[in-house]
C-alpha cells in the first residue's frame, strides 16, 4: 500500500494561552512545535500498515519552511519520504488547505489525516480531499486494518465500536489512541536527514472561512484555595468532599 | 429559513442537537429540522421552535452511512433553500456537514459558540454561553461566527463567506431553550434518491464493549494522574481513592504517551472530556491540554508539589505537598471517619 500522510505542524502550549499582539496568532517565541497528536497516530499507523503489507509511506504538511522539522521527526519514526508544501506562515483555510493537498494525493492508495487538527480544529479537510478524489471516506478512527484488499475501520461509539468495510483506495482520519507512536532512535534520527524531501509552495487563495481574530475565552486565571500542605490538608479535603456530596 | 440537522436516539432528541437548535433560532428566522429516520423523536421538536420537520426515511438509512445522511442534507437544501445548516458539533454532526460542505465547496464552520452579530462584538458575551436575544438576520454574503480552537482554550472569530454558511455548535456552548406557545411541528417525510456511492461507507457491524468499572465520561468523581504519579505503578494510590469514592481513573497526555495508562483513561482535548462533581488533578501541571478535557467539572481540587504551577489557576481548591504521602493520607482519613 502506498500511503499519504497529512501532517499539521502546532505550538506546545503549555499552561496558558497568549496573544500576539494583533490578536492574531498565539505568541509562539517562547513555544516547542509538534505534529498535532491525531496526525502523530496516523504516521505510526502507517508506518504500522507498510511493515505489515509492504507500501511505503509519505508524509505531507502545508506549512512555514520550519514545518520541516515536524516532517524530518515523521521520517525519523518511519516514513520513507516528505512533501513540505510552503506557506508563508499564514494559516490557509480548510478548503485552501484541500485544494494544495489534492494535487499531490492523487496516487496513494490510501490518504491519512488527523481526525482534526490541534490547534484550528475544523473536522473537514480530509472529507474535502476524499470526495475531490472521488473517494470514500471515514474519520474518527480508533481501529484499522486492511483485510483481503479492503480497509476495516473502527470508531469508538457509546457502548461498544462501530465498524465499517470500506475498499481502497480510500481516505481515512485518525484519532489519538489508534495506537502508541514510537519514538525515534538515535540511528532513526539520522537516517532520516538523508530521506527526500520535495518542497513546492502552493498559491494562496482567498480564505472563505476568514479568521478576523482570536480571542483568549474567559475564565482563565482563578485562584484556587489552598486546603494546606502535605498529608496534614486530609481532614480539610474529606471536608470538602463532604461538602460537595461525593464522599 | 434555518435548516438544523437533529439527530436523535430511541426516540429522543439528542441534548446537543436541542442545544444547536437554540443556537439557530438566534438567526432570526424560521427553524425547519431534518431527521434521518426518528419520526417518533420529532413531536419534542416544537417546543424547541422549529415549524417543520423533514424526516428522511429509507430502510437502507437503518445503519449510519455519512455520505447518505449528507445526501439528505442537500436535497433538502435543493429542495427548501435554507439561509443557514446547522448541526451538532458532534461526531456526526461534524462529519455530515463536512461532506455536505466538500459535496457543495461551502465553507463550513465547526464548533461554533457563537453566530450573528454576538460573534462579531468586541468583548462581548462571546463564551457566556446565551445567544444574544436579539435576532440577527443573515447578511447576504458573509456571516460572523466565534468558534472553538485547541479545543475550546481559545476561540476565534471568523467570517463565512458565501451564500449558504454551514456551521456546527460546540457542545455545551449554549443551553438548550424552550419557546413559548409552541405548537406541534409540521412532520413531512421524504425518500431521499440515494445512490450506491452514498452508501459504500456504512456502519456494517457494532461489537459491544465489555463493561469495566466507572465509565470515566459518567463519573461523578474523577481521581486523576499525571507526570507527578512517576510510574504506573504509582497510580495504586490513585486507584486506592477512587475505589472508595466509585470513582473513575483518568490521566493527562504525558502518562498515555509514557505507556503508563490506555489512551482511555486520558482527560484532554485528544482523550476523553468529563464533568464530574469532583475532579481531583494529582501531580498533573495544567497544560491547556489537559484543562480543555476537565473545565466541565464542577470543582477541582489540585494536589501538586508546585504552589505555581498552572493547574492552580483552573483549580478551585489545592493541597500543595508530595501527592505520595497526601492522596494515602485522604485515603486513611476518609476510612477513619466512615468507621462505625
Amino acid at each position: 500500500v502506498r500511503i499519504l500522510v497529512c501532517v499539521k505542524r502546532v505550538p506546545l502550549t503549555g499552561g496558558k494561552m497568549v496573544l500576539t499582539e494583533d490578536e492574531q496568532a498565539l505568541e509562539t517565541r517562547h513555544l516547542g512545535f509538534t505534529i498535532s497528536p491525531h496526525e502523530e497516530c496516523g504516521v505510526e499507523e502507517a508506518v504500522r500498515l507498510v511493515e505489515q503489507h509492504g507500501g511505503d509511506v509519505t508524509v505531507l504538511t502545508l506549512g512555514p519552511p520550519e514545518a520541516e522539522e515536524q516532517i524530518r521527526d515523521a521520517l525519523a519514526t518511519g516514513a520513507d519520504r516528505g512533501i513540505l508544501l510552503e506557506t508563508d506562515g499564514e494559516e490557509r483555510d480548510p478548503q485552501a488547505t484541500a485544494a494544495a493537498i489534492v494535487a499531490e494525493a492523487a496516487d496513494y492508495d490510501l490518504v491519512v489525516f488527523g481526525n482534526e487538527s490541534a490547534d484550528a480544529g475544523n473536522f473537514q479537510v480530509g472529507v474535502r480531499v476524499a470526495y475531490a478524489l472521488g473517494r470514500p471516506v471515514v474519520t474518527g478512527l480508533k481501529g484499522l486494518s486492511v483485510d483481503d484488499g479492503r480497509l476495516r475501520c473502527e470508531q469508538e461509539v457509546t457502548g461498544g465500536r462501530d465498524v465499517y468495510l470500506v475498499p481502497l483506495p480510500a481516505v481515512v482520519s485518525v484519532l489519538e489512541g489508534i495506537n502508541l507512536p514510537r519514538y525515534p532512535s538515535v540511528p532513526a534520527k539520522l537516517r532520516a536527514r538523508q530521506k527526500p524531501v520535495e518542497k513546492r509552495a502552493p498559491a494562496r487563495p482567498e480564505p472563505r472561512l476568514e479568521r478576523r481574530r482570536l480571542v483568549v475565552p474567559p475564565g482563565q486565571g482563578k485562584r484556587a484555595e489552598i486546603l494546606g500542605r502535605g498529608p496534614d490538608a486530609a481532614p480539610a479535603v474529606v471536608d470538602v468532599m463532604r461538602e460537595l456530596g461525593v464522599a | 429559513m434555518v435548516l438544523a440537522l437533529v439527530e436523535h436516539e430511541d426516540g429522543r432528541v439528542d441534548e446537543l442537537s436541542l442545544q444547536a437548535l437554540a443556537l439557530a433560532r438566534s438567526l432570526g428566522e424560521p427553524v425547519a429540522a431534518l431527521l434521518v429516520g426518528g419520526r417518533e423523536a420529532a413531536a419534542e421538536l416544537g417546543a424547541h421552535g422549529v415549524a417543520t420537520a423533514y424526516v428522511a426515511e429509507d430502510e437502507r438509512l437503518a445503519a449510519y452511512a455519512p455520505a447518505a445522511w449528507a445526501r439528505c442534507v442537500d436535497e433538502l437544501i435543493e429542495r427548501t433553500g435554507p439561509s443557514a445548516v446547522v448541526a451538532a458539533g458532534t461526531n456526526r454532526g461534524n462529519e455530515v456537514l463536512a461532506h455536505v460542505a466538500a459535496r457543495r465547496d461551502l465553507p463550513f464552520a465547526a464548533n461554533c459558540t457563537a453566530i450573528g452579530a454576538a460573534a462579531a462584538t468586541p468583548s462581548a458575551n462571546t463564551a457566556a454561553g446565551t445567544p444574544t436575544a436579539a435576532s440577527t438576520p443573515i447578511a447576504a454574503a458573509s456571516l460572523d461566527v466565534t468558534r472553538v480552537r485547541w479545543g475550546g482554550s481559545l476561540l476565534e472569530e471568523s467570517r463565512v463567506h458565501g451564500p449558504l454558511p454551514l456551521l456546527t455548535v460546540a457542545p455545551h456552548a449554549v443551553a438548550a431553550a424552550t419557546v413559548n406557545g409552541a405548537a406541534a411541528p409540521a412532520i413531512e417525510s421524504f425518500a431521499p434518491a440515494l445512490e450506491p456511492a452514498d452508501l459504500l461507507v456504512q456502519v456494517v457491524e457494532h461489537v459491544e464493549a465489555a463493561q469495566t468499572g466507572v465509565s470515566l465520561a459518567e463519573a461523578k468523581v474523577v481521581v486523576s494522574g499525571g507526570r507527578g504519579v512517576g510510574s504506573a505503578d504509582g497510580f495504586g494510590i490513585l486507584e486506592e481513592l477512587a475505589a472508595l469514592l466509585d470513582a473513575a481513573v483518568g490521566c493527562s497526555r504525558v502518562v498515555t504517551s509514557a505507556g503508563w495508562r490506555p489512551h482511555t483513561d486520558q482527560v484532554g482535548q485528544t482523550g476523553t472530556k468529563v464533568s464530574p462533581d469532583l475532579y481531583i488533578a494529582c501531580g498533573i501541571s495544567g497544560a491547556t491540554q489537559h484543562i480543555a478535557g476537565c473545565k466541565g467539572a464542577k470543582k477541582i481540587l489540585a494536589i501538586n508539589s508546585d504552589a505555581e504551577a498552572p493547574i492552580l489557576g483552573n483549580a478551585d481548591y489545592a493541597v500543595i505537598g508530595d501527592l505520595t504521602e497526601i492522596v494515602p493520607a485522604i485515603t486513611a482519613e476518609l476510612r477513619r471517619t466512615r468507621a462505625p
